[in-house]
C-alpha cells in the first residue's frame, strides 16, 4: 500500500531539504523563545506548501535555489522527493497543533508540539537524519496492528 | 499573554537541542553497523519467505519503504556488492507489503539489512545504511565454511 502520487517521483538536490531544515530550526527556536503563535502559523504554512505541492514550491526551497545552490557545486546525486516531503507533512501536523495551542492560550501544548518539531528539524539540519521518514514504518506497523484488532 | 517572552520555551528549546545532539551522536556511531547475531538464533528465512531463491553462498536482504531517504543508496551499494561477489544475492523487500516479515525480523526502521548464510540463517543485521567495508567483511564471515 503506497500513497498515490501521480507520475514518476520528483528528484531533488538533497542539500535543499537540509538547508530548509536549518531555516526551520531557526524559526522554531524563535517561536519557543517568543511564544509567537503567528510565527508558528507561518511555519505551518511553509510545511503545508512543501508537503502538499512539493518542496520546490516552498519558500525555503526557493531561497535555496536562488541564493545557495548557485554557490555550490553540482550535487553528487539527486534523491527521491517523497521521503522529505512526507517529513514535511509530519512537521505540519506538529506545527498546526502547536499553533493551535499558542493561539488558544494552551501555551504548554504550543511548547510541547513545537519542541517535537524542533527535535526533528534539528536532527535533519545537524545530522541529515530524517526522523519523519523513520517514523513512517512504525506508523504503518501500528496501523496494521489496529486494523487486525 | 502569549506575546510576552516566557523562559519556559527557551529552557525547553535548550533541553531539546541537547537531547537531540546526544541522540544524533549515538545514532551516528551505531547506524549501519552489521552486528553479529547468534548463529543458532531463531530467525531463518527461506526462498519461499523472500519470494526469491537464496544466494548459493549468502543473501543480503534489505527492507525498504518508499519514504526512506537512504534506501536507494543502500540498494545501489548492495546490488553492486552482490553483482561483484559470486554466489551472493541481494533481495529487497518492500516493508509495507511484507509486514509479516517485518514482524518476524522485528524491523523497526528502514533500511534494515540482514545477512543470511546459504541456509537462510540470519547471521548479521544492520539498522540504517551500512558501509561497503562493513558489508564486505560480513559477507566474508558469512561465506567462510564453519569448522563445525
Amino acid at each position: 500500500m503506497s500513497v498515490p502520487l501521480a507520475g514518476a517521483p520528483v528528484r531533488v538536490d538533497p542539500r535543499g531539504p537540509r538547508f530548509a531544515a536549518v531555516l526551520t530550526t531557526l524559526v522554531l527556536l524563535v517561536v519557543l523563545a517568543t511564544g509567537s503563535g503567528v510565527l508558528l502559523v507561518a511555519q505551518a504554512a511553509v510545511f503545508a506548501v512543501a508537503a502538499g505541492f512539493g518542496l520546490r514550491f516552498s519558500p525555503y526551497g526557493w531561497l535555496f535555489r536562488r541564493f545557495v545552490r548557485p554557490r555550490l557545486g553540482p550535487p553528487v546525486e539527486m534523491e527521491d522527493e517523497r521521503p522529505p516531503r512526507f517529513a514535511q507533512a509530519v512537521g505540519f501536523t506538529f506545527a498546526a497543533v502547536g499553533a493551535l495551542g499558542y493561539l488558544t492560550g494552551a501555551t504548554w501544548l504550543g511548547i510541547a508540539a513545537t519542541a517535537f518539531a524542533l527535535a526533528a528539524a534539528f536532527l535533519n539540519a545537524a545530522f541529515g537524519y530524517c526522523l519523519g521518514c523513520e517514523v513512517y514504518l512504525l506508523a504503518v506497523r501500528g496501523r496494521a496492528r489496529l486494523g487486525q484488532g | 499573554m502569549s506575546g510576552v517572552a516566557d523562559p519556559t520555551g527557551l529552557v525547553v528549546a535548550a533541553v531539546v537541542l541537547l537531547a537531540a545532539t546526544a541522540f544524533g551522536l549515538v545514532r551516528r556511531s551505531r547506524d549501519g553497523r552489521l552486528r553479529a547475531l547468534r548463529a543458532d538464533g531463531p530467525l531463518r528465512l527461506t526462498a519461499r519467505d523472500l519470494g526469491q531463491s537464496l544466494g548459493d553462498r549468502a543473501t543480503l536482504v534489505q527492507f525498504s519503504t518508499s519514504f526512506c531517504a537512504t534506501c536507494p543508496g543502500t540498494r545501489r551499494l548492495l546490488t553492486e556488492v552482490a553483482d561483484g561477489t559470486p554466489g551472493v544475492r541481494h533481495v529487497e523487500i518492500d516493508a509495507e507489503e511484507r509486514l509479516d516479515l517485518v514482524r518476524r525480523a522485528e524491523v523497526m526502521r528502514t533500511p534494515t539489512v540482514l545477512v543470511l548464510d546459504r541456509d537462510g540463517r540470519v547471521l548479521r543485521r544492520a539498522s540504517g545504511p551500512p558501509t561497503r567495508a562493513e558489508v564486505a567483511s560480513a559477507l566474508e564471515l558469512a561465506t567462510v565454511p564453519t569448522a563445525a
